[in-house]
């Protein structure tokens, strides 16, 4: 199902806002007539609870995955400006990722695609996810089962770099592979 | 007889800083290392309208904090020049001098009172009167208590707005903005003054696109917690929430229906970036269009029968109109290679979006019958526009000294008002609606 309801208790620093309120509610108990004018009323304004959003805990992953001599452990593919197909130098990246999948059909991974900070946040969210497709479709082509590729997009709101250059944006022009356990 | 507003104005910088003034509570009430958003305006009309606003009778430290209230609204509002209403005691039953104000030049006055009973309740009364002719323009009374006073400060200042401009004021409604901190994200609720911040969402993880729902309980926005974005429906009061679109693949872009049952999304679960409506709840998903490239940033005509929408069809980003039914989309933008996030004014008359100038985004409004852009502003980043509910401002986050900030824009361009958080980045600003 796609129906999740979260409902998480206050964190320390946020009693304040509790406290605060507390007096929202207090003051909204207030009866809405006046005794001499028949004054209309403030009207009750709706409280706003706070919630904090859980968090993913990660499990452990196969020493061939995170092993920093094993092709596996490298997971990052960078595209150029404005563009989205997979550059070939990293075919032999992507192919030993397709074939750890065909050779491992239990594991699942997350394309996650990333932008630049230029223009729309949705907007690049969509171009994030079309270079995330594009991994995908290259994966599926070599040997992964639809089914153990999600592709999704994080736009521009993970930046690996924070400048605001032309190094800093080639960095986050990016798609990430994420094992089963890493989100 | 008052004079009409004119729209023509002078530039006539001012500065006006706004910081809380309200109790220590509120000030606290933002957890982390933000304080309140602060308001610097710049810009006015050359013929604002002439407006005494005398103190309010009552209790004095009260009194004064609601007449603080409705003067900063009206002022920052750019339509109205405050006048010294002079220093002899006036409510709402005195009778004003007029002399005296007709000298200073004061078209209107407003004057009133607030007293409280023994169990906190407070009445405020006030009156506004025209200074030529010498009559009442209207008054009203509101029942408020110490926590809700800014709030019948507002609805004061909203009746005076209407009066003298004849537009519904938007003093009491409120905004959502996100503030990022260091690994921290925080989608908050407050005033339209930038007062009463309270934090509606907490996370490690991005939250974008915050859209109210029409009856203003409830928001609709992408938030990143699960690693990919998902989207949720909040409900304001109750903290309860509820992932609405949580498909294989990314879920975005949330707008609602006019009439609060629909939401149009944007889903990449049956390949690309493509818009699907579906029901506040989460059912009754169906696609609305298909598109060989991306489809995003969907946003209902007030009448609810067509989708204004970005799309990359025809090999540039631009934006396109659609009906609610699908069948063919009509291009809507031509004017550059760059024009997003299209968001319709509330009278259904004029576009708010984003356009690429020179390598720079800025906020533009476009006419839709006559197609005329007027591009607002000369910012380097402006983002995500959101209109007033009475359509004479739009709020727009943009960048100033490299961090993120809110900047309200009247639709003309020439009323500014930059709102902040001292070190902090706001971002994603949604204007709320009337609050009924």
């Amino acid at each position: 199902m796609n129906r999740l309801q979260v409902r998480t208790p206050f964190a320390a620093p946020l009693t304040l806002s509790a406290i605060v309120l507390a007096a929202f509610v207090a003051g909204c108990s207030s009866s809405p007539t006046g005794p001499e004018q028949n004054g209309a009323p403030v009207e009750s304004r709706n409280a706003v609870t706070p919630v904090i959003a859980g968090d993913v805990q990660g499990r452990g992953l196969p020493a061939v995955l995170t092993d920093p001599k094993s092709i596996l452990s490298k997971r990052s593919v960078f595209f150029d400006y404005d563009k989205y197909e997979v550059k070939p130098e990293y075919k032999e990246l992507v192919a030993a990722h397709a074939k750890f999948l065909a050779d491992n059909r239990q594991f699942k991974i997350l394309i996650q695609g990333n932008t630049d900070d230029r223009g729309s946040r949705e907007y690049n969210l969509a171009l994030g996810q079309k270079r995330a497709d594009a991994l995908k479709k290259m994966l599926v082509l070599l040997g992964a089962r639809e089914d153990q590729v999600e592709s999704v997009s994080l736009g521009e709101e993970k930046p690996r770099n924070e400048g605001h250059d032309e190094a800093a944006w080639a960095e986050n022009r990016r798609a990430d592979i994420l094992y089963s356990g890493e989100f | 007889m008052l004079r009409l507003l004119s729209d023509r104005f002078l530039p006539n910088a001012r500065r006006l800083s706004l910081v809380a003034a309200s109790s220590a509570l509120l000030a606290l009430s933002a957890a982390p290392a933000h304080a309140e958003l602060t308001i610097e305006i710049s810009g006015a009309g050359a013929n604002r309208i002439p407006l005494a606003i005398a103190d309010f009778g009552g209790d004095t430290g009260v009194a004064r904090a609601l007449t603080s209230v409705i003067r900063g609204d009206l002022e920052r509002s750019g339509m109205f020049r405050l006048i010294d209403p002079g220093s002899a005691p006036l409510n709402e039953n005195s009778t004003p001098a007029w002399g005296d104000l007709r000298v200073k030049g004061a078209d209107a006055i407003a004057a009133g009172s607030i007293s409280g009973g023994g169990d906190g309740r407070m009445e405020a009364r006030f009156r506004l009167n025209d200074v030529n002719r010498q009559a009442a323009l209207g008054g009203a009374a509101f029942v408020t208590s110490t926590p809700m006073l800014r709030t019948a400060g507002h609805r004061i200042a909203d009746v005076i707005y209407e009066k003298l401009t004849g537009e519904p004021g938007v003093f009491s409604t409120r905004i959502a903005y996100v503030v990022k901190g260091s690994g921290r994200y925080e989608l908050h609720i407050a005033d339209a003054d930038g007062q009463n911040a309270q934090a509606a969402l907490v996370s490690r993880e991005p939250i974008i696109s915050p859209a109210w729902s029409p009856d203003g309980t409830r928001l609709a926005y992408v938030s990143f917690e699960n690693k990919k974005p998902v989207i949720f429906v909040h409900s304001l009061a109750s903290g309860r929430r509820t992932a609405v679109a949580n498909f294989r693949g990314s879920n975005s872009a949330p707008a609602w229906s006019p009439d609060g049952r629909r939401l149009a999304v944007v889903l990449s679960k049956e390949g690309g970036s493509q818009i699907f409506l579906l029901n506040a709840d989460g059912s009754g998903v169906q696609r609305l269009a298909t598109s060989p490239g991306i489809d995003t940033e969907p946003s209902f005509a007030p009448d609810g029968q067509s989708i204004y929408f970005t799309s990359d069809r025809g090999g540039s980003a631009q934006i396109y109109r659609i009906g609610v039914g699908g069948g063919e989309a009509q291009r809507i933008s031509f004017e550059g290679s760059y024009n997003v996030t299209p968001r319709v004014s509330p009278d259904g008359r004029s576009l708010a979006f984003i356009t690429r100038r020179d390598g720079s985004f800025r906020l533009a409004v476009m006419d839709l019958s006559s197609r005329q852009v007027q591009i607002l502003t000369e910012s380097r980043k402006d983002e995500s526009p959101s209109f007033a509910p009475n359509g004479r401002m739009i709020l727009v986050a943009t960048e100033q000294g490299g961090r993120g900030v809110l900047s309200a824009v009247s639709i003309d361009g020439r009323i500014r008002q930059k709102l902040s958080i001292p070190a902090g980045d706001v971002r994603e600003p949604a204007w709320g609606p009337f609050q009924r």
